[in-house]
């Protein structure tokens, strides 16, 4: 009787989660299958569903128009070097306020965070002066520094909770076999954390790949990412979901690709020490 | 002996000039507008006939907007040429952000670009930005629903006429909505239409000591006007149309009337896209009898932003893009129908242009429109569809909500009125004015 209801209880967690999944999924498969509408069907009303002639026209000329390589190139460069200059940053941060806490240590974590609340618009101004007295506008170096800063904060919180659940008489011990401490971080720490680390890393990843402000905003024609070859493809002139849809399909694949298969580790890391 | 080596200096430095004269690059940001694909499709010709190459940044309107007000307020010097309008040209050029262009050579002929265009891009007589393609709006309507409605569409009808046709033409069992207008909020977008529109019923936007005029009855008219029609004979969930929703509706043959953009009438006569193409008749927009059109007028530009290092190649871009050749080239390429519209005084003399359906309707709506003077009543601001000052966007887009909800049936039009009149006033009053 009790696994029946187990069972029963289980069916319906399942297709929650299946509703939950697909709902925030949706908005995606939309965009998607608009990408192989005719610009006419992706703003017919009624919306068209599944049943229309599928073309692969947008993608052509969405091939055509842009170099969505160097768009490419650009989207890695960036969110890959913000992401592990982050890491490396973090990494000796994290250590610190996890293992050997100061008073003032809580009070930090909270000020670094409370630095996300201001609306990115209102340092526009000054970083755009800074930028242009460095020449770092329009340059790929400059766009992984201000994203790496923009989410240090959450790289540092992510890996202290990490490095809060490995206990610290471990690190004592190889202390006390005599390791240095660059042995420490690097030969004992790092190691038991590599899954928190993996999961901070995919999670920043996809945080500085979607970013849209700082990277619209400091780009013109050669360090521009996804994000703006994304964005010119809206019109105030003529009909565009139907190529906006492709180009935005082509922006995300890689990383939906990315998370698709390292999903196992996401979910491992971002449930570390969950259930200890 | 040192006359040998200063001649090979000179030589030497000449040559450098000369290089970097010959081979710059130079940043264009522009929008995605048909127009400007094919000018980038083009771009080869220019390079060939000049040396300069040319990287182009396409971005949303808005993004453009704030990305190269950013870089002109800080001489970013990111581009060195941009894609704008007649709304900020004026603002603009009056801030000292852009370089005039006042020595174009003769050849350009810089008197063969359409007078009201000329001016909306001028600051006291000084052109600041050269018009590369220009709009009004204008009816487009379906001759074949008319006719089914026992209606003859005359060149310049009244806003009465409109309103019966409308009606007339409503088939809402089949799906035929009589007119479609554009209902979504934004100040480019219901707000240039009903802002137009009210010049037409006698309301103005201020009077000549900068009072918001919301509270005047003219603007009740209009707008009682405009939510009664669209509720009679306009499409289901109007406030969510703008420029793009209207064509897609009218080019799948639902609507029998639509006021816009002139340049829309080489999208719904195209039989590649259009279900409806040659079924589409034109005529001036409607007017009440009071002297106004509701017909704007609107240019995407091109300037240079002071500041940037390639003036002279900039300069010779923008000869090539605005030119009488280049539209020649386009007519070569793709058509006569094709060719950027609106700019040209010539390009409507031209015979092989006078074949094109909606030329001489676009021709005429740009002639009558005239931004020094939009209002029955006297302003203290230029521009039919907006008011030139810098405060208007963002104004204009907050009333651009009220009015959306209106339509919408989410308050009244008093409501609506009463809530756009005292945001304006405040917002003025905050400005200083």
């Amino acid at each position: 009787m009790a696994r029946a209801i187990t069972s029963q209880r289980k069916a319906l967690n399942t297709a929650l989660a299946w509703g939950v999944g697909l709902l925030i999924f949706f908005p995606i498969l939309w965009t998607i299958l608009t990408s192989f509408k005719t610009e006419a069907q992706a703003i017919s009303d009624p919306p068209v569903f599944l049943f229309f002639d599928w073309t692969l026209e947008n993608y052509s000329v969405v091939q055509e128009r842009s170099n969505y390589g160097r768009f490419l190139w650009n989207s890695i460069i960036i969110a890959g070097g913000s992401t592990i200059l982050g890491i490396i940053i973090a990494v000796p941060a994290a250590w610190s306020m996890a293992f050997v806490p100061s008073k003032r240590t809580k009070d930090i974590l909270l000020w670094m965070l409370s630095t996300k609340m201001l609306p990115a618009v209102g340092v526009l101004y000054p970083i755009y002066l800074l930028f242009i007295k460095l020449g770092l506008l329009d340059t790929k170096i400059g766009l992984v520094i201000v994203l790496m800063l923009i989410n240090l904060p959450i790289i540092v919180w992510m890996l202290y909770t990490y490095f809060k659940e490995i206990p610290g008489e471990i690190l004592e011990a190889a202390r006390m076999d005599g390791a240095t401490l660059r042995e420490e971080v690097l030969y004992i720490l790092t190691p038991m954390a590599i899954p928190g680390i993996a999961s901070t890393l995919l999670l920043n990843v996809i945080l500085a790949w979607n970013e849209a402000f700082w990277t619209l905003n400091l780009t013109a024609a050669k360090a521009a990412p996804l994000t703006a070859f994304i964005a010119s493809y809206s019109s105030p002139e003529g009909l565009f979901y139907a190529k906006l849809s492709a180009a935005s399909t082509m922006a995300i694949a890689p990383i939906l690709i990315l998370g698709w298969f390292s999903q196992k580790q996401l979910v491992s890391g971002l449930t570390f020490g969950a259930v200890k | 002996m040192f006359a040998k080596y200063a001649l090979g200096a000179a030589t030497a430095i000449s040559l450098i000039a000369a290089g970097s004269a010959s081979a710059e690059t130079i940043t264009i940001a522009t929008v995605n507008n048909g127009d400007m694909i094919r000018m980038q499709g083009l771009t080869d010709d220019f390079t060939a006939k000049t040396g300069h190459d040319v990287e182009w940044v396409t971005l949303e309107e808005n993004v453009l907007r704030q990305r190269v007000t950013t870089d002109i307020t800080t001489k970013g010097g990111q581009f060195d040429i941009m894609t704008i309008g007649m709304y900020e040209t004026p603002i603009w050029g009056k801030n000292g952000w852009l370089v005039p262009l006042d020595d174009l050579p003769a050849e350009y002929d810089a008197d063969d670009i359409l007078p009201a265009m000329r001016g909306g891009l001028s600051v006291d007589g000084t052109l600041y930005a050269a018009p590369f393609y220009g709009e009004s709006s204008m009816i487009m309507y379906r001759t074949d629903l008319m006719e089914k409605a026992g209606l003859e569409m005359p060149d310049a009808p009244t806003w009465e006429f409109v309103a019966e046709a409308a009606r007339a033409m409503t088939d809402k069992d089949n799906g035929i909505y009589g007119i479609c207008l554009r209902g979504k909020a934004g100040w480019g977008e219901n707000m240039a239409f009903l802002t137009a529109t009210a010049n037409a019923f006698g309301a103005r936007w201020f009077d000549e000591n900068w009072q918001a005029q919301f509270d005047q009855p003219e603007w009740k008219e209009t707008l009682e006007f405009y939510v009664n029609l669209m509720n009679d004979a306009g499409p289901p969930g109007a406030s969510n149309n703008g420029f793009n929703e209207n064509l897609s509706l009218f080019q799948q043959g639902k609507c029998g009337m639509w006021i816009d953009a002139t340049v829309a009438a080489s999208f719904v006569t195209n039989p590649n896209d259009s279900t409806v193409a040659d079924k589409v008749g034109f005529a001036l927009a409607p007017d009440t009898g009071k002297g106004k059109r509701g017909n704007w007028l609107w240019a995407w530009a091109l300037g240079i932003p002071a500041g940037t290092q390639k003036t002279d190649a900039a300069k010779e871009f923008i000869q090539w893009a605005t030119s009488k050749e280049y539209i020649e080239l386009v007519a070569a390429k793709e058509g006569w129908a094709n060719v950027p519209p609106g700019a040209r005084t010539s390009l409507y003399e031209d015979p092989n242009y006078k074949d094109v359906p909606f030329a001489r309707m676009t021709l005429e709506s740009i002639l009558s429109a005239d931004p020094t003077n939009p209002t029955v009543d006297p302003v203290p601001y230029v521009g039919i569809q907006f008011a030139a000052i810098p405060e208007f966007a963002g104004i204009a887009g907050q009333v651009g909500q009220e009015f959306a909800a209106a339509l919408a049936g989410q308050q009244s039009v008093d409501e609506a009125l009463a809530k756009a009149q005292a945001l304006t006033t405040d917002e003025m009053e905050a400005a200083g004015y």
